[in-house]
């Protein structure tokens, strides 16, 4: 993948790397809550935040949004590919998910790889970092604004 | 000059999560403090399928058929594999807000609060949200400084909040909520079946003894079989009563807190939101629904820096040294690594091609005993905030 020249600025000295890390945990951050209108399901709301009205477009925010809403709808579908896999597994005594990966855990990792896609193409340029919501306990969506992007 | 390594100790974040857990097998397993009750329902299960294997089997293999004894032995291993599984996973444990997140909720608080007159209590912390045309009260909990999502509540044996909390079970040591009720019923259901299977052939394996040497002698020759029906006959009552409850909380999807404090209990057109108001769906959904994962990042690294001062040569030196002088990301980030720990963006990119670790912990199959209705019923001390 092609280095932008902004990655540049975060060559490697460690001391500007743990400085850039205290940055970011203390930049400004905006916490997305959950939409709980449809019950427990995992989604989060899509009310545009007036607090980054100055960094990223709506549309490019609600996009982000929805398609994580979407992948936690995947993740939570109760249909046919849920009941056998949940019987298969009450069959084993679930010992199967001991060498087994769940679909849920599958669509978590397709939702890590997109949060890091979207970070390095939409929001890095634009200073700023989605944090995945299950580090976060699937609460909130925590979108820092990283002020200091300076080296050393 | 070369970089100098700084020593490292590593510690995983089971060791530094608030409440009352206690984590065994490197943060593998978790389950409440208090086990002592646990460790009853292992011996009265155990002991009770040992006897069974070694006064009746025998004789009931030989006289009636070898498959008696090979289904009890199906039937114990299940009825181990739910108990361990319910004992020792993550129940659905909602982590603490971290201190930037408590804050903005704070402040949150606070402009939809606006100045309130000193003096004054300030009115509770609650949010309303709608479900399906419910309104539903979030309650905001002051040990995590969150607000609840619904369903879930904080339980005050393991000082957690807990998503889909249903009860503290004593009887397997840990809290049923989200991520095990489906373990739990089926623990209660098997564990139904085995007491009510080796009830059965008790007495048929006695009556069938009895013919050809009488009473007495029959229970002189297997005294394993009195204790057997006593701990059966005594089991049965809670563990049939139980499961015939939890059956129908599921077809109703609701939780046993729910059930004790009336939340859906019609009064004021108050209704069940989760319902499908349909038993086959809401069943499906309890028992066949996704199976949710730990948010919790046990195994998760928290390597931590001595005072040594790191010496940087070149740059083709820096990646390998960065790599051992961070501070809380392990060498391949997993999706659970704070995103605050992991490398620059570059650098994760490039980790990217490489297998990530799974970040599921494999618990154990729990095993479940029957809480005595009565414990298992009440809300077990939970604080209600």
């Amino acid at each position: 993948m092609s280095r932008r020249p902004i990655l540049r600025l975060f060559l490697p000295h460690a001391r500007c790397f743990l400085h850039w890390v205290r940055s970011a945990s203390l930049a400004t951050k905006v916490f997305i809550q959950r939409d709980y209108s449809e019950g427990t399901v995992c989604q989060f709301q899509t009310k545009f935040p007036a607090e980054l009205d100055s960094r990223i477009e709506r549309q490019l925010f609600e996009d982000t949004v929805k398609t994580l809403n979407g992948f936690y709808t995947e993740a939570e579908k109760i249909g046919g590919q849920s009941y056998l896999e949940g019987c298969l597994a009450c069959t084993t005594a679930y010992i199967i998910f001991l060498c087994m990966e769940t679909r849920y855990e599958k669509v978590l990792k397709k939702i890590s790889r997109y949060i890091q896609e979207q970070n390095e193409k939409i929001y890095a340029p634009r200073g700023l970092l989605i944090t995945d919501p299950i580090e976060r306990g699937m609460r909130v969506v925590s979108f820092s604004k990283l002020t200091d992007l300076k080296v050393g | 000059m070369s970089a100098v390594m700084v020593a490292k100790k590593v510690t995983r974040k089971w060791e530094k999560l608030p409440g009352k857990n206690t984590f065994c097998c490197d943060g593998r397993v978790m389950m409440a403090r208090q086990k002592g009750v646990f460790y009853l329902t292992l011996f009265l299960i155990i002991g009770t399928c040992c006897l069974f294997f070694a006064f009746e089997c025998p004789y009931l293999a030989v006289h009636l058929s070898p498959a008696i004894p090979v289904f009890a032995i199906v039937l114990f291993f299940f009825v181990m594999a739910m108990l361990l599984r319910t004992s020792f996973s993550d129940p659905g444990v909602l982590p603490r807000a971290q201190p930037d997140e408590a804050m903005y909720i704070e402040m949150e608080i606070e402009a939809a609060n606006g100045n309130v007159p000193s003096g004054q209590r300030p009115p509770p912390r609650i949010r309303n949200v709608q479900i399906n045309n419910q309104i539903v009260k979030l309650k905001y909990c002051y040990t995590c400084k969150i607000f609840r999502p619904p369903r879930a509540s904080h339980c005050g044996i393991c000082d957690n909040c807990v998503e889909r909390f249903d009860h503290h079970c004593p009887w397997v040591g840990n809290c049923v909520g989200k991520r095990n009720y489906r373990y739990f019923y089926l623990f209660t259901l098997s564990l139904s079946l085995l007491t009510i299977y080796i009830f059965t052939f008790d007495i048929v394996h006695v009556v069938l003894r009895s013919v050809s040497d009488g009473f007495v002698q029959t229970l002189k020759e297997t005294p394993g079989t009195v204790l057997e029906v006593l701990v059966c006959f005594f089991t049965l009552w809670s563990v049939v009563g139980l499961t015939g409850f939890h059956t129908y909380l599921v077809l109703l999807n609701q939780t046993t807190n729910e059930d004790i404090k009336g939340s859906w209990s019609g009064k004021n057109r108050v209704q069940n939101p989760y319902s499908h108001r349909n038993i086959v769906k809401n069943c499906c959904e309890v028992l066949c629904g996704p199976v949710y994962p730990s948010v919790l990042d046990r195994r998760g690294l928290m390597a931590e820096l001595s005072s040594s001062p790191v010496m940087i040569s070149d740059a083709k030196n820096y990646i390998p040294d960065l790599q051992t002088t961070k501070t809380t990301a392990p060498l391949i980030p997993n999706e659970q690594t704070p995103e605050e720990a992991k490398p620059p963006l570059q650098y994760r990119t490039e980790e990217a091609t490489e297998p990530k670790q799974s970040p599921t912990v494999q618990e154990l199959p729990a095993v479940d005993i029957p809480p005595a209705s009565l414990t298992d019923t009440a809300p077990a001390k939970e604080q209600v905030f």
